[in-house]
């Protein structure tokens, strides 16, 4: 697979389907793994670091979950690239920044991704649309299973897989679900909602990770907890706290539309009316106008577009995407032109 | 000085933020900076907490952790406070008395209860003693009981010595 053949093709993420789709857009499972016998990526030598890239890429020959899959080294990749990787969901933003020893696998479904030598050795990624923690956990643990046996991890029994951060230790596991949810924050419950998910040491994060603002109502729940808990807890647990959450954005919904159904039609309606004719936008403005527009389509208030189409504009608007797109640099400005472009060709009924 | 997110408890941890480029100061009582990790994790890793966390500090004089060396990757004690990062699997060997209670104290449980590597081998009778030994260690260290501590360290140190001789 070439890079760029990702273009062609729909994240797993985006795809609109699965259960809860309306409000759960995916759900992530997360293993860090490291091989035993060497020092974690930060600590390794240049010679080390080339030493795990290549047992791990040997490796993957023999997995049967990744026959159809590419390692894609960072060392080749330009920034477009790599940024590309990024808001596809593929790699994280600290992995961008690297080079030399540091790669990414990616299975042709986009539902796979393992980076190599970003904190540890190994982060293994699996995506599911919608609300699918269990599927999720099925699969990639069965890709565990096979990349332990073709490769030693570093295990302790008492204190389970060993990581670069003693906040990864035990399970390796960080289970991560993302959610929609413009009703929670329309009625301003949402504070209360983000204050208990701290309590119960889950985390918050917005739709592109690690520190950055939530944007356009997208909120990341993602388990704290990696030791002392079996994967199967963790997971039943992120799912009771998702069950809550997504319940209290569909009540919210329905208080938005019984009491305030013109005013969320307003809303709803000029979103979509900027969207169709703007000339000029920003990827700030339009994740918001599009995360109106999704909850419009959710409750059935715009019924010329569908979800997986408007999730696509969601990939397809972000800087790397357009420069993809149009193959070529462009600068902010440009940007924010070619994407009202790509919107209103999308959004042309 | 208070905790400047709760304004009542003494403030103990004291941390630089980084914003949009501007440098925040910060300082926190102990819960608060809990909760704080979970964003500061994010930005930084946990390392600038941890080096802040005082409590995990003074229970052991600071010579005496700032030397311990992982003797497989030669990452010191001081490092990991330094970087949050340890550097290898056989730092939590090495550093096992000290990671016991931090492990506990992120996690609340210092017992892994997931599921193993195919290839790991079946826990021996000889690496049970060895947690035992361990969560003594840590038991005593938590209680400051510093003259046991050492003992039991020298006792670990001597079975680790042991065991990886047999290995070779
Ligand atoms: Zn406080
Ligand atoms: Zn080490």
């Amino acid at each position: 697979m070439e890079l760029n053949d990702l273009l062609k093709h729909t994240s797993e993420w985006l795809k609109g389907t699965g259960p809860n789709a309306d409000i759960v857009i995916s759900s992530r499972i997360r293993l860090a793994r490291n091989l035993s016998g060497y020092s974690f990526p930060h600590w390794a030598s240049k010679k080390q670091g080339e030493e795990i890239f290549g047992k791990i890429a040997k490796a993957k020959e023999s997995i049967s979950l990744l026959k159809r899959s590419t390692v894609f080294r960072l060392a080749d990749l330009d920034s477009t690239d790599k940024h590309f990787l990024v808001e596809r969901h593929l790699m994280s933003h600290e992995h961008a920044q690297k080079k030399n020893s540091h790669a990414v696998i990616i299975d042709d479904e986009e539902v796979i991704s393992i980076m190599i030598n970003e904190e540890d050795h190994l982060r293994i990624q699996l995506m599911q649309s919608g609300f699918n923690l269990f599927e999720a956990w099925g699969i990639v643990n069965k890709l565990d299973d096979e990349l332990g046996k073709a490769l030693n991890f570093a295990f302790l029994s008492e204190w389970g897989y060993l990581t670069a951060c003693p906040t990864n230790a035990g399970t390796g596991m960080r289970g991560s679900v993302m959610l929609h949810l413009p009703a929670l924050v329309m009625t301003r419950q949402i504070n209360r909602v983000m204050a208990a998910i701290a309590k119960l040491s889950f985390t918050t994060r917005g739709l592109y990770g690690e520190g950055t603002q939530a944007m356009g109502n997208f909120f990341q729940v993602s388990n704290q907890v990696s030791l002392g808990q079996s994967e199967d807890e963790i997971i039943g647990n992120i799912n009771g706290l998702i069950r809550q959450i997504v319940d209290q954005e569909g009540q919210a919904r329905e208080v938005l539309l019984t009491h305030n159904r013109t005013i969320l039609e307003d809303r709803v309606n000029r979103s979509f009316g900027i969207l169709k004719n703007a000339r000029i936008i920003s990827s700030q403005e339009t994740i918001d106008l599009l995360s109106m527009l999704r909850l419009g389509c959710d409750l059935g208030m715009i019924k010329e577009i569908n979800r997986s189409g408007l999730n696509e504009l969601f990939i397809t608007t972000q800087p790397a995407h357009i420069q993809k797109i149009e193959n070529k640099k462009l600068s902010s400005d440009e940007r924010d032109i070619k994407r009202a472009e790509i919107i209103r060709n999308s959004l042309k009924i | 000085m208070l905790c400047n997110i709760c304004g009542k408890n003494p403030a103990t941890v004291h941390l630089t933020e980084i914003v949009d480029d501007q440098m925040n100061e910060l300082h926190l009582c102990e819960g608060c900076a809990r909760q704080k990790s979970v964003q500061m994790e994010q930005k930084f890793g946990l390392s600038d907490l941890l080096a802040g966390m005082v409590d995990f500090e003074k229970k052991t004089p600071q010579s005496e952790t700032q030397v311990l060396k992982c003797p497989k990757c030669k990452l010191t004690y001081g490092d990991f406070k330094k970087i949050g990062r340890l550097g290898c699997g056989s730092c939590y060997t090495a550093f096992s008395a000290y990671l016991a209670p931090l492990l506990r104290k992120i996690h609340g449980s210092g017992k892994h209860l997931g599921k193993s590597p195919f290839k790991a081998s079946k826990p021996t009778k000889k690496s049970t003693g060895m947690a035992e030994l361990r969560q003594k260690l840590a038991k005593a260290v938590g209680e400051e009981a510093f003259e046991e501590a050492a003992k039991l360290r020298d006792q670990i140190k001597a079975a680790e010595q042991k065991q990886s001789s047999k290995e070779k």
